[in-house]
């Protein structure tokens, strides 16, 4: 900052807090106006140490590259290995993550099966049950089977290709969702047997069972109902994850999914989004130890979540031993959610396009988290599949490109090695040595 | 009648036959032996059959079951009948906790006692128990109906939304958001179907009816606690 002349006697120029900031001030003024807290959407806005904090080290000489445009650089994964008849075979490791309809309009569900089906991956449902739309859309649909049981049957149940069964979500790990009644259409009502217009609550616990041995009965029970043929997910936020991913593979996971604290949500309060949960780059070693230390890493497979953007992150994220990643923000700006085009409504709503977080609201400029049909009918889901299938191509063709650049000829082949950290922090989170050393905090035989 | 002994043939067996049961089968009456407690049995039936399990059941006993009637020759483990969308479940003897959990439809009918979380979530099943039910039962019911010919425990209909609620004898103490209410002739007459279909002689007059105060409908901050 530069010196600027000052009139009159020296005196001390004003300083803003770096405590008390700004919009910490302005957060504590409209508690004090409302006594309500703050309900939202999205994810962590607060940084975190991520994926950026890590880089690859490519090929030298002590590595051979592929050939960047010609060499076979494979994506394929194959998810359920471990119990199911038919496990999902997908050809790109970037999945579609849960997202409820009731938070997302019909056509926007639509939307994220077409794009998912054209690029060869999975969907999933969300709270609030499976859609017609949805299903018919999606090649491979994976059903979610959440505390909140809405919309949950036995014939929807048969018709998924595997079931993801929610313990948590990364945004807010022990707690449970709210939709608001401005959400709640006839058509949202009637899938969750609930009257029109009131908020609906979803339990953060399931309603019949309680913890990883009843868990276990439970899945005992959808794979009969289901003949042992698709295989069953266990979601879990990031809190523990070396124990959460031990005894989701005890109770008879297929797969685990972990999702890290900045992953979205549809609706929850801004405190519990902000200070709840690790971040994923925090989660991804641990539960590759646990499966490890069981023997099960590769056979029960692995998916994170929270934050990936970039085909980048996707390579990060298998080379610190995930099978496959899961979005839901990213896939919903694919879409047009945040698209600066709508800035005017944006600012009528008193914000702006990126920071657009009101999602429980329904009042969506974009027509994707709403329910209100003039707004729903500005959204394209042809249009919409198109550029989420454009977007999973970039991101697996960018990871491909960083896969061949380390020799590889799979992403499954990418690997801690592969990777320096340009932070302590992530270097001790990601147990990848910072970058010009051999060492990160906690490397086992250092004493540090 | 059609034998399955469960020991010998195993759960798969078990479940996978009568699964394979269409609509026009001929094959109605099967009889399942040797339980012991297993999980899991029936579940997920969906066709016009009638089972009756000699002996005790474990967890999720006729789990989303659709248009069977399950009996149980015994008393049921853990979330009997839970999701069930359609058809019958009877329990000579006591059930475990969740009973009939999240269903959606079809009738649940407990010889004995439930115990806690009985109904939680219900979302359309009807329940009768004739004996008592435990603590939180009806926790976020939505829909249906829970008729309890004995007492209930603490915190009945917590945070109730549309089920209707009937208790004959006393109640340890209502949840939030769930009062007592009138009971007008309609509910009289819900009531007197509900006791017939759960083979039960109590009287509907003898019944008090619980039910959603709705004040917790709409997101509230003085609500929070
Ligand atoms: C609009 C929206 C709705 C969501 N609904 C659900 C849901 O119903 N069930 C669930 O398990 N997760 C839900 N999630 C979380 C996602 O499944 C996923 O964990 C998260 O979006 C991943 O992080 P990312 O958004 O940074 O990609 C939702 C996320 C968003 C953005």
């Amino acid at each position: 900052m530069k010196d600027i002349k000052q009139d009159g006697p020296p005196r001390t120029e004003p300083i803003q807090s770096a405590t008390f900031t700004q919009s910490i001030n302005a957060e504590i003024r409209r508690a004090a106006a409302t006594g309500i807290y703050d309900i939202r959407g999205g994810g962590a806005k607060r940084k975190v140490p991520h994926f950026d904090d890590l880089l690859f080290l490519g090929a030298s000489m002590s590595r051979y590259p592929l050939e960047g445009y010609r060499e076979k650089c494979e994506t394929s994964v194959t998810l359920g290995t471990r119990f199911a008849a038919n496990p999902i075979e997908l050809d790109t490791p970037i999945t579609i993550a849960g997202m409820s309809f009731g938070a997302l309009s019909g056509p926007a569900k639509e939307a994220l099966g077409r794009g998912a089906t054209l690029a060869g991956t999975s969907t999933t449902t969300g709270d609030g049950g499976m859609t017609p739309e949805e299903r018919g859309h999606s090649n491979k649909l994976v059903y979610q089977y959440l505390p909140s049981r809405y919309g949950m049957n036995p014939d929807d149940l048969r018709k998924a290709d595997a079931i993801e069964v929610v313990v948590g979500q990364g945004a807010k790990p022990g707690g449970g969702g709210m939709l608001l009644g401005q959400k709640i259409s006839d058509r949202v009502a009637e899938m969750r047997n609930l009257p029109k217009g009131i908020d609906q609550r979803s339990p953060c616990r399931h309603p019949d069972w309680t913890g990883p041995d009843d868990l276990e009965i439970k899945i005992l029970e959808l794979r009969e109902i289901t003949a042992w043929k698709v295989p069953i997910y266990i979601k879990v936020g990031g809190a523990r994850p070396y124990f959460d991913t031990t005894l989701a593979v005890k109770a008879g996971a297929d797969v685990v999914v972990l999702d890290g604290m900045q992953g979205g949500t549809a609706a929850t309060q801004d405190v519990f989004i902000e200070h709840v949960g690790q971040p994923i780059l925090a989660c991804i070693r641990e539960a590759v130890r646990a499966l490890q230390d069981l023997g099960m890493h590769r056979e029960v497979q692995l998916i994170v979540s929270g934050g990936v953007r970039t085909g980048a992150d996707v390579a990060k994220c298998m080379a610190l031993g995930a099978d496959a990643v899961a979005i839901g923000t990213a896939a919903l700006i694919a879409l047009g959610d945040n698209d600066p085009r709508w800035e005017d409504e944006y600012q009528k709503l008193g914000t702006t396009a990126g920071a657009y977080d009101d999602w429980h609201e329904g009042q969506d400029p974009a027509g994707i988290t709403t329910q209100d049909p003039e707004l729903m009918s500005r959204f394209d889901p042809i249009e919409g599949g198109r550029r989420l299938n454009n977007y999973l191509k970039v991101m697996t063709l960018e990871a491909q490109t960083i896969a061949r650049a380390c020799g590889k000829n799979h992403l499954h082949n990418l690997e801690p090695e592969d990777l320096c950290a340009l932070t302590m922090e992530a270097a001790a989170m990601a147990k990848i040595p910072l970058a010009g050393t051999d060492w990160y905090p906690g490397k086992p035989g250092s004493s540090y | 009648m059609q034998t399955i002994d469960l020991e010998a043939e195993g759960l798969r067996h078990l479940n996978a036959t009568l699964h394979a049961q269409s609509q026009e089968t001929n094959q109605t009456a099967w009889e399942v032996i040797n339980p012991r407690g297993s999980h899991a049995i029936a579940c997920g039936l969906d066709a016009p059959i009638e089972v009756a399990v000699k002996g005790s059941t474990g967890y999720y006993c006729a789990g989303m079951n659709k248009q069977a009637t399950v009996r149980v020759h015994g008393s049921a483990g853990p979330g009997v009948a839970e999701n069930m969308m359609s058809g019958m479940v009877v329990i000579d003897g006591d059930a475990s906790q969740y009973a009939g959990a999240t269903g959606h439809g079809g009738t649940l009918v407990i010889k004995g006692n439930a115990s806690s979380r009985c109904g939680i979530s219900m979302k359309g099943i009807d329940i009768v128990v004739h004996g008592n039910v435990g603590h939180m039962s009806a926790f976020m019911a939505q829909s249906g109906n829970l008729v309890v010919c004995g007492d209930a425990g603490d915190a009945l209909g917590d945070s109730i939304y549309e089920a209707r609620l009937f208790v004959r004898g006393s109640v340890k103490s209502l949840g939030a958001d769930c009062i007592e209410k009138e009971m007008r002739p309609e509910h009289l007459e819900i009531l007197a179907d509900l006791l017939e279909k759960g083979d039960c002689d109590a009287k509907p007059e003898e019944f008090k009816r619980y039910g959603s105060a709705r004040k917790l409908y709409n997101f509230n901050i003085d609500n929070a606690y």
